[in-house]
């Protein structure tokens, strides 16, 4: 792909944007289609999904069966490269030893970011989520509504492609007609939870992914999305037709060479830079933002990987998207005379109000699919159903002690044998003994693909006790100063996993699965750790003034007002949706904001 | 069991800057050290793939990282193998897909998560030849079937496990977690089991009626 080194930058551009994963991809790409001239710079490397990924691979074929090492933290063939909870030479900390106090940070530092190996969940944030102080007197409210943002979601799913039904649930929105890609059919333990589920009110309905599940309509969606911009329609259209469908094999995570699915390089970037209007340059770390007097952004300053070296790039307008604490990062490391506690952070919010999603999960055996007949469940890759959350009554009566709610994902099929996968074997057949010889390989068979488990991941609103700051001390390899992270779980946190434990529990004794719940005692080691989740927003939040937020509605900073965010920084909480979808509709929304400034000359 | 027992229990960074100045010191090993080592558990001194390797290629036990055990430690790894999952009519043992060439990867690994295993399989492997020496006069990959199971039934039940066996069965357990993990990712063994995806199709039909049925769904 054409990418550009630090000798070739140009002396400015139009925009500065810092990270090529969600957020950074889709700035590119609505600023370049409408003839915006855009820098972006990535701390890692040019990867190509096209060569680089391995699709079919089978465990066999990688060391140690694939499993995951220091090396490659979610395994060898998941398609993430010099990534993971700790990356060496960039370290970050945590304020406190104990446990339940602990953020853990998932950092991705290729071409594409975390879209490279993402789970392609993409559900829609609904009307509740942006106003939780309104509804459950907790948190903040969103300076922006539902009714802002779904335009953009339209526009997001048309462009990327998922796939899902209308169901016309509460506070899960239903998409326009004719956006979504059809769904595709259900597995076995989808159907037979969907069927068992509704003893306890459990309502399962296709989940929406961004999986292409037939070829996008290349004919009338390009229209849509670029109205009256031949040239951005053109460049669309011929990318859209290089997309195929899914074809009903391998893990998602994995990454997909055929385009079938979302990630940054294949949907944004590839056509961002069929316009002409962008340069990538890779292995740029970016340091700082700089400023002029007037406390206008003047471009970055960036190491770059390649020899150390430090440079700067100029450019009229900065947007950051390097995933939201890696922006928070930036922000705090950018001290000025006019800026000396961080740029932007006149209010002191920038590293405040992190969220994650609330989560635990149950996992279960059923006995109902031993021996199942043999067949093929691989499916698109990742579920093809959930269960989203209905308990709007109770939420509302004040009867669950925590505000929002809690979706469940699935963990369930006949999916590719990992190392593990006669874990547990030995209870199953009941003995008490190891098996091995011919019964092992019996068994093996009979009790191959009989689990069941959901995984919860629920709201979280923004507490005082989990920001993040510099560390005193601590520098990276770069000597750039580090983050150091607090965290506090609030007991509307504790009251959901207790709630999402007892769910889920009964869900699966209703599916015929034998289950105890974890102990209430080890309600801290039932749960997930924050970050642990990779939903991590917030820490510099949008809102309506400019004393409580760090951006306005449009993820633009107060402070300086040609400096915007396109990552989940701007994120006033966390529903108990999937982030990246908001996240896509949120900068396409803001970068239309910031070409209309540009047109007006108020940047 | 001499230092290297409580890597695991190292943090990650430390685990991460061991194996790092490892990699550095020791670009490439010494076939006369290699050798004189694979009789000891001391953790060997390898390199891992690194953050960034190629995931398109297809590897090998032995690309990465050299193996260690010896003819004997082979021989004695390829029969227990073979006890745990021998073949049948519909499918092939354990070492006839390569598994005890994978164990034996494993347990050379350069990380810290696969140095307690390595332990427990080197001495276990020693172990069981000795047993089998002492019971039958020949060591294990020499034995019967009949006497091969012998050994292995004392070893396979936690509840009935003599106390002077509890560290070989704690290894068996292991090694038939390895050996079954190890068999069932390649393509024979994911036949065996009943994966029968990672196949690209046109369509994706969803469950058979067979299947529907078996579950009281159809
Ligand atoms: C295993 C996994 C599964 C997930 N599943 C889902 C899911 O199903 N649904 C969902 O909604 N979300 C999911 N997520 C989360 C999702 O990946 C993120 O929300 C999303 O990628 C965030 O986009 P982003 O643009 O903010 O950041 P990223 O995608 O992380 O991209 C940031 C980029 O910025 C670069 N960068 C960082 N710092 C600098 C710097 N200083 N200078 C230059 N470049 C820099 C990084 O190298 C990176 O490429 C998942 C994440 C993981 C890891
Ligand atoms: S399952 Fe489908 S979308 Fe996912 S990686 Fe495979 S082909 Fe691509």
């Amino acid at each position: 792909m054409p990418v550009i080194t630090s000798n070739t930058l140009k002396d400015t551009y139009d925009v500065i944007i810092v990270g090529s994963g969600a957020g950074g991809g889709q700035t590119a790409y609505t600023l370049t289609m409408e003839g915006v001239k855009v820098l972006m710079l990535e701390a890692g490397r040019s990867f190509d999904p096209a060569t680089e990924v391995a699709m079919f691979q089978l465990p066999s074929h990688a060391p140690l069966r694939g499993v995951s090492t220091p090396d490659k933290q979610y395994g060898f063939h998941d398609c993430s490269i010099n990534s993971g909870w700790n990356i060496p030479g960039e370290p970050y900390t945590n304020a406190s030893p104990e446990p339940e106090h602990q953020f853990r940070w998932w950092r991705q530092r290729m071409m594409g970011g975390r879209t490279n190996h993402w789970g392609r969940i993409s559900l829609r944030n609904g009307p509740y989520d942006f106003k939780p102080r309104t509804r459950f007197g907790a948190g903040f409210d969103w300076p922006i509504g539902y009714e802002d943002v779904a335009p953009y979601y339209d526009k997001v799913e048309m462009l990327v492609g998922v796939f899902g039904t209308n169901e016309g649930l509460e506070n899960s929105p239903d998409s326009s007609p004719g956006v979504l890609q059809p769904a595709p059919k259900l597995r076995v333990g989808e159907l037979y939870a969907q069927k068992h589920g509704q003893k306890v009110g459990a309502k399962i309905v296709p989940i929406h992914r961004a999986v292409l599940t037939k070829p996008q309509d290349a004919d009338t969606l390009p229209a849509k999305l670029h109205p009256k911009n031949a040239k951005a329609q053109r460049i669309l259209a011929e990318h859209m037709r290089m997309r195929a469908p899914c074809f009903w094999a391998t893990d998602c995570h994995r990454g997909c060479a055929i385009r079938a699915n979302y990630d940054s390089q294949t949907v944004h970037l590839r056509p961002a830079l069929a316009t002409e209007n962008l340069d990538i340059l890779p292995n740029a770390m970016a340091r700082e933002v700089t400023i002029d007097k007037q406390g206008k952004a003047t471009g970055v300053t960036f190491i770059d990987k390649t020899n150390g070296q430090e440079r700067h790039a100029a450019g009229r307008v900065v947007v950051l998207a390097a995933s939201s604490q890696e922006s928070v990062r930036l922000l705090l490391n950018s001290k000025s005379a006019l800026f000396p506690h961080g740029l932007a952070n006149s209010s002191g919010k920038v590293g405040k109000y992190i969220t994650d999603s609330v989560s635990s999960s149950v996992g279960a055996h059923i006995p109902a699919f031993e021996n199942m007949p043999v067949h093929n469940e691989d499916g698109a890759g990742g579920p093809h159903a959930y269960v989203p959350w209905t308990l709007h009554d109770q939420n509302r009566n004040g009867e669950l002690g925590f505000p929002g709610g809690y979706h469940l994902e699935f963990t369930t099929g006949r999916q590719m044998p990992s190392l593990t996968v006669v874990n547990g074997i030995d209870r199953l057949a009941g003995d008490g003994g190891v098996l091995y010889g011919k019964r092992l390989k019996e068994d093996a068979r009979r009790f191959y693909g009989c689990n069941l488990g959901f995984g919860a991941q629920g709201t979280m609103l923004p507490n005082d006790g989990t920001y993040c700051e510099l560390d005193p001390t601590l520098k990276d390899q770069w000597g750039i100063p580090v983050l150091r992270f607090h965290w506090k779980w609030t007991d509307f946190d504790l009251n959901q996993v207790r709630h999402q434990q007892k769910f889920i529990t009964e869900l699966l004794q209703a599916a015929g699965g034998k289950v105890s719940p974890k102990t209430e005692a080890d309600i801290f080691k039932t749960m997930k750790p924050g970050g642990s989740v990779i939903h991590e927003v917030g820490g510099a939040i949008m809102g309506e003034d400019r004393e409580t937020s760090v951006t306005n509605q449009w993820s633009q900073t107060w402070d300086v007002k040609n400096l915007f965010l396109a990552d989940g920084a701007p994120f006033a909480s966390t529903a108990d949706k999937n982030p990246t979808l908001t996240i896509m509709a949120l900068a396409w929304r803001m970068a239309d904001h910031l070409m209309d400034e540009l047109k007006k000359g108020n940047l | 069991m001499s230092t290297p027992v409580d890597l695991p229990r190292m943090d990650r960074r430390k685990a991460i800057q061991w194996m790092l100045s490892t990699a550095a010191t020791v670009a490439a090993r010494d076939t006369g050290l290699h050798a004189a080592e694979s009789t000891t558990t001391a953790p060997p001194l390898a390199k891992g793939y690194g953050p960034d390797p190629s995931m398109v290629k297809v590897y090998q036990p032995g690309d990465v990282w050299p193996l260690t055990l010896s003819e004997p430690q082979r021989r004695a790894a390829h029969a227990l193998c073979d006890v745990i999952i021998p073949a049948d009519a519909s499918s092939p043992s354990a070492s006839s897909v390569g598994v005890p060439d994978f164990i034996d990867e494993w347990i050379s690994s350069p990380y810290p998560a696969q140095a307690t295993d390595r332990r427990i399989v080197l001495e276990g492997l020693k172990w069981i030849d000795d047993e089998a020496s002492r019971r039958f006069k020949k060591v294990f990959a020499e034995l019967t079937d009949e006497q091969q199971t012998a050994i292995c039934d004392d070893l396979c039940h936690p509840a009935k496990t003599k106390p002077e066996h509890k560290a070989a069965a704690a290894f068996f357990k292991r090694y038939r977690d390895l050996t079954a993990g190890g068999y069932y990712t390649t393509a024979e063994g994911m036949k065996a089991i009943g994966y029968v995806g990672n196949v690209a199709s046109a369509t994706f039909d969803g469950p058979p009626l067979e299947a529907l049925k078996h579950v009281g769904l159809a």
